[in-house]
């Protein structure tokens, strides 16, 4: 398996296993008084709600300021999935018709740690996505491209006990949309985990290392931070290639961690 | 040291081809214990105009004021049993609606229970990151609950549904996103 770079992380997660306490109790009404939260993000590292460059944010983001909200039980708990919502037909996208889909196999895996290095085990990962030619299976997609008979675009899988995924789809296309004048969405692919918490929620996009359309698309850009921005765009991955079948590209994805402090006595 | 958090991207239009397959219009199959009740609204945007193609989460307690899913229960499709999650897209006129049961509360900050609430979590193209609220029953438990309080006054009713006049048990409540009317949003 690729594990070229998650040296640093699986160091994180030894420490984790040897100091975290249990998740968090099981019955709400033994929880002591204060419940340990999540830790906010850092400045710049996720995006504003109103990024003008995206037009349609101007009309769909809230204009007064947020109430910051302390989590309580509500916030730390979370739906939790069953595995009979995934199976073969949905990690692999390129063979649930009858047909091949057309286009660029492409295997897409990665690991789903949270913020303090541990591995989120069973975690539900869905995914969606426009096939090879940038059209997606939707009636509000107007796009002038062929839909592929072969190709649905949509998949889930559950991480295992290391927090891996792994998914068998073709490359998105590109594709025009009315945001400004001849903008077009890099290649991408949507993903939506939950973690263990309400508050660990994520829906997010991945991207393709060397696209040329990262610089002028306003969503990728919406997010200051710099590096918190690359993180989005996945990298190649030798190790997952498989011969004469399959390119691959390793995405990892984190998620919110708990804050440290112990449950008070 | 640690990891960021990867950063939100908006779910943008076409979201259902993933998402769909999970949408739970009731949350409270039979035999779930509690006061069946319908929440129906509108999402709106800054102009005043429905938004069909925004999703919404619920997260809620049982009627004992327990999170199932925390004691066990996972979500399935259909949920044989209550989970306290469901997702509901808007229709084409920007309208949600689903059933479950009023959950029952559930301990706060400094151990003072919370008034029954829904947590919602708000999704669409346009919205780079989800938006998160609380949906209130209108209770007496709502004037002294602990979230509420942190609200400025004049904006709390924004989170609290109102009962249908000609259904008493369907409640309404809006999610808007700007305007005179703006639905509290928290961060969280």
């Amino acid at each position: 398996m690729g594990s070229g770079s998650t040296d640093v992380n699986d160091n994180l997660l030894k420490h984790e296993e040897a100091t975290t306490q249990p998740r968090h109790a099981l019955d709400g009404k033994s929880l002591p008084e204060s419940v340990v939260g999540y830790r906010r993000p850092s400045p710049g590292t996720q995006p504003d709600y109103l990024h003008s460059p995206y037009v349609s944010s101007i009309t769909r983001s809230p204009r007064l300021p947020l109430i910051k909200l302390p989590h309580t039980l509500t916030e730390v708990t979370g739906p939790s999935f069953s595995a009979n919502l995934v199976g073969s037909a949905t990690a692999d996208l390129t063979t649930q018709h009858s047909g091949q889909a057309i286009g660029e196999r492409i295997i897409v895996s990665g690991r789903v740690l949270d913020e303090n290095g541990k591995p989120q085990r069973n975690t539900l990962v869905e995914v969606w996505q426009a096939n090879a030619c940038g059209r997606y299976l939707h009636k509000r997609d107007q796009h002038d491209a062929p839909l592929d008979p072969n190709f649905s675009g949509e998949g889930r899988v559950m991480t295992d006990e290391d927090g891996r995924y792994q998914f068998m789809t073709i490359k998105p296309g590109a594709y025009p949309w009315r945001n400004h004048h001849n903008a077009w969405r890099p290649a991408h692919i949507h993903f939506s985990l939950f973690g263990p918490a309400f508050v660990t929620r994520l829906v997010t996009q991945m991207y393709f290392p060397g696209e040329p359309l990262l610089p002028s698309d306003p969503i990728f850009n919406c997010t200051a931070d710099e590096n918190a921005r690359n993180r989005l765009i996945s990298q190649f991955d030798w190790d997952m290639v498989q011969p004469e079948f399959a390119l691959a590209f390793k995405f990892d994805l984190i998620l919110r961690g708990r804050d440290e402090t112990p449950f008070e006595a | 040291m640690s990891l960021q958090a990867t950063t939100w991207q908006t779910v943008g239009p076409y979201f259902r081809i993933g998402l769909e397959y999970l949408d739970t219009f009731d949350l409270a199959p039979a035999g779930t214990a509690g006061e069946r009740i319908a929440v129906e609204g509108s999402v709106l945007d800054g102009e005043g105009n429905p938004v069909p193609d925004a999703v919404i989460e619920i997260w809620q307690a049982n009627s004992n004021g327990e999170y199932a899913c925390a004691a066990g229960a996972a979500v399935d499709a259909p949920s044989a049993a209550f989970t306290g999650f469901g997702r509901i897209p808007t229709d084409n006129e920007g309208k949600f609606r689903f059933t479950t049961i009023r959950p029952g509360q559930v301990p706060g900050p400094g151990g003072v229970m919370q008034a029954p609430h829904l947590a919602v979590r708000v999704m669409m193209r346009g919205l780079l990151k989800s938006l998160v609220t609380r949906m209130y029953f209108p209770t007496e438990a709502a004037a002294s609950d602990p979230i509420l309080q942190l609200v400025p006054e004049q904006r709390r009713g924004t989170l609290i549904a109102t009962v249908d006049a000609s259904r008493e048990s369907t409640l309404l409540w809006n999610i808007e996103l700007q305007g005179a009317n703006e639905t509290v949003f928290f961060d969280c």
